[in-house]
């Protein structure tokens, strides 16, 4: 035992956890990276790809060999460092985001508390907030690394996008934390457990619906999915920031890309639907299958919004560079600050 | 003279995008569960519709003869000029000549059924086969057998029933 209190079994346990957090995300992943396709195709009246294991399950592992298998290509000119460590920058930053989520009640083994989260820091919504703007150089830096024009503008636009958006994102949370009173994942999650008005669960959705539009608006364009995915924008920049790409580096922005996806679907759920919270059931009280439901009601919310996303997607085209901006800092910008007003009004009232 | 507007003009409520979000995201999760229209080929065969014209087959008479004549009314239709024939004399007494020799080159046949209108005794017909693909371009050149055989294939309007194995195609 060390002057924190820490023993080793509690450095095992973190590590235990940091490692299935990873392999979950990875394997979310690949069941990503097949759903994409297949939701694409089930909206448009296709099949998809199918033929790769039961359902196509397989694919992802059959694309990772073909990514494997490409030659790795530097453009003339690039920043080889620079151009190598852009795709991690992607990936890196989104996989750890996922450190400070809280993705289920804490459970109870061989007398010894275990809480579902890797770190429960106590400004845990900042850490998200710094992991994701981080994820931005690593588009930046790769549209700027290749040397050549398209690349450049995909990078270009996605700076312009993301420090827009990052505002709106950051200002439409604020609500959140006023009504908390507290910036830890976890007490937010917890303030969610109640009820209101005795049958509604005291979700953040139905106390702040403002902000939750704001938000999955701005973190569409954080995670710079359709319609908002002006840095790759295929029909104008071939492939965006990364058309000069390939082989692993390119799959690495791709997993990035989804791993962001995935942890977005994380915080939404966590900050708006009460997270780990099962409604209408006290999960403390339950002992394992409390922990078991609030694991499930957790899954069941993020796969919501990955869904969503997909949905999304294959439902709205791109918008346009003047109209995302226009968007982002005439409409949701305003939207965000009107909605702090109204929660400090509100909570003004109920003290 | 007033200046008629005649354009679509959006409300605010429309100009929020939610209106036209929500509509469009109605319609996507419509078509995500409706029925899908992919035919998955090998297993699934695409129904071929009456008078498809397909691939080119002889027929046989009752008694499991050719049923060519040898006139070449066929090949002299043919816009692409893909039959030929070579005729000799019939060892039936019944008719003067048959095909020695029969073949469609299928790498130009167009598939359009001119052979089969001008034949008179009804020996060539297009057939609702359409994954004759090979991987040889000698393998496109049917001969009176392969031609035959077309017909011992499709002769029951079971083609699609069989297997790849049993069709050899």
């Amino acid at each position: 035992m060390n002057e924190l209190g820490f023993t080793w079994i509690d450095t095992g346990i973190i590590l235990a956890k940091i490692v299935i957090v990873i392999v979950v995300n990875l394997l979310i992943l690949m069941i990503m990276e097949l759903a994409e396709r297949r939701v694409s195709a089930f909206i448009q009246d296709r099949l998809g790809p199918n033929r790769v294991g039961p359902e196509g399950l397989f694919q992802a592992v059959a694309d990772g060999i073909k990514f494997f298998f490409k030659e790795e290509i530097f453009p003339a000119g690039a920043d080889k460092v620079l151009y190598t460590l852009a795709p991690l920058l992607v990936l890196v930053p989104a996989l750890m985001t996922f450190a400070a989520i809280p993705f289920g009640h804490a459970a109870e083994l061989f007398g010894r508390t275990i809480p579902l989260q890797i770190v429960d820091l106590n400004v845990g919504i900042l850490f998200i907030f710094a992991l994701v703007s981080l994820g931005v150089y690593g588009v930046v830096l790769g549209g700027w690394a290749s040397n050549s024009k398209y690349p450049f503008l995909g990078g270009l636009r996605a700076s312009a996008q993301m420090i827009s958006y990052e505002l709106s994102l950051g200002m439409s949370i604020i609500g959140i934390i006023m009504i908390t009173g507290s910036l830890r994942l976890s007490s937010i999650v917890e303030y969610q457990s109640g009820m209101l008005f005795g049958f509604l669960p005291r979700w953040n959705i139905f106390l702040q619906p403002l902000a939750f539009v704001t938000f999955l608006v701005a973190s569409f364009a954080e995670a710079n999915r359709l319609p908002f995915d002006l840095a790759e924008s295929e029909p104008e920049l071939v492939g965006g920031y990364h058309t000069e790409y390939s082989s692993m580096k390119f799959a690495m922005f791709f997993m990035g890309e989804y791993v962001a996806l995935i942890t977005t679907s994380a915080v939404l759920a966590t900050l708006f639907f009460g997270g780990w919270d099962f409604p209408w059931v006290d999960e403390a009280a339950l002992g394992g299958w409390g922990v078991l439901l609030s694991l499930l009601a957790f899954a069941l919310k993020t796969g919501f919004f990955l869904f969503l996303f997909l949905w999304v997607r294959w439902t709205i085209p791109r918008f346009r560079f003047d109209q995302l901006m226009r968007l982002g800092w005439k409409i949701l910008i305003p939207l965000a600050l009107v909605n702090i007003l109204l929660t400090g009004a509100g909570l003004l009232l109920v003290h | 003279m007033g200046v008629k507007n005649v354009g679509y003009r959006p409300k605010r409520w429309d100009r929020s995008y939610f209106p036209g979000i929500l509509a469009g995201m109605w319609i996507t999760i419509k078509h995500f569960f409706s029925k899908k229209y992919t035919v998955s080929y090998p297993e699934e065969r695409w129904p071929v519709p009456p008078g498809h014209r397909g691939a080119i087959r002889l027929n046989k008479d009752e008694q499991g003869r050719i049923k060519c004549v040898a006139c070449e009314m066929c090949s002299t239709a043919c816009p692409a000029k893909c039959i030929s024939m070579k005729a000799g004399v019939a060892p039936w007494p019944d008719r003067e000549k048959y095909p020695v020799e029969f073949t469609i080159d299928m790498l130009r046949c167009i598939l359009c059924g001119m052979c089969e209108e001008a034949c008179p005794e009804e020996a060539i017909q297009l057939t609702e086969i359409y994954d004759f693909s090979a991987y040889t371009r000698e393998d496109l050149i049917w001969d009176k057998e392969r031609l035959l055989r077309n017909y011992d294939l499709t002769a029951d309007g079971k083609y699609f029933d069989r297997s790849k194995e049993e069709t050899g195609l």
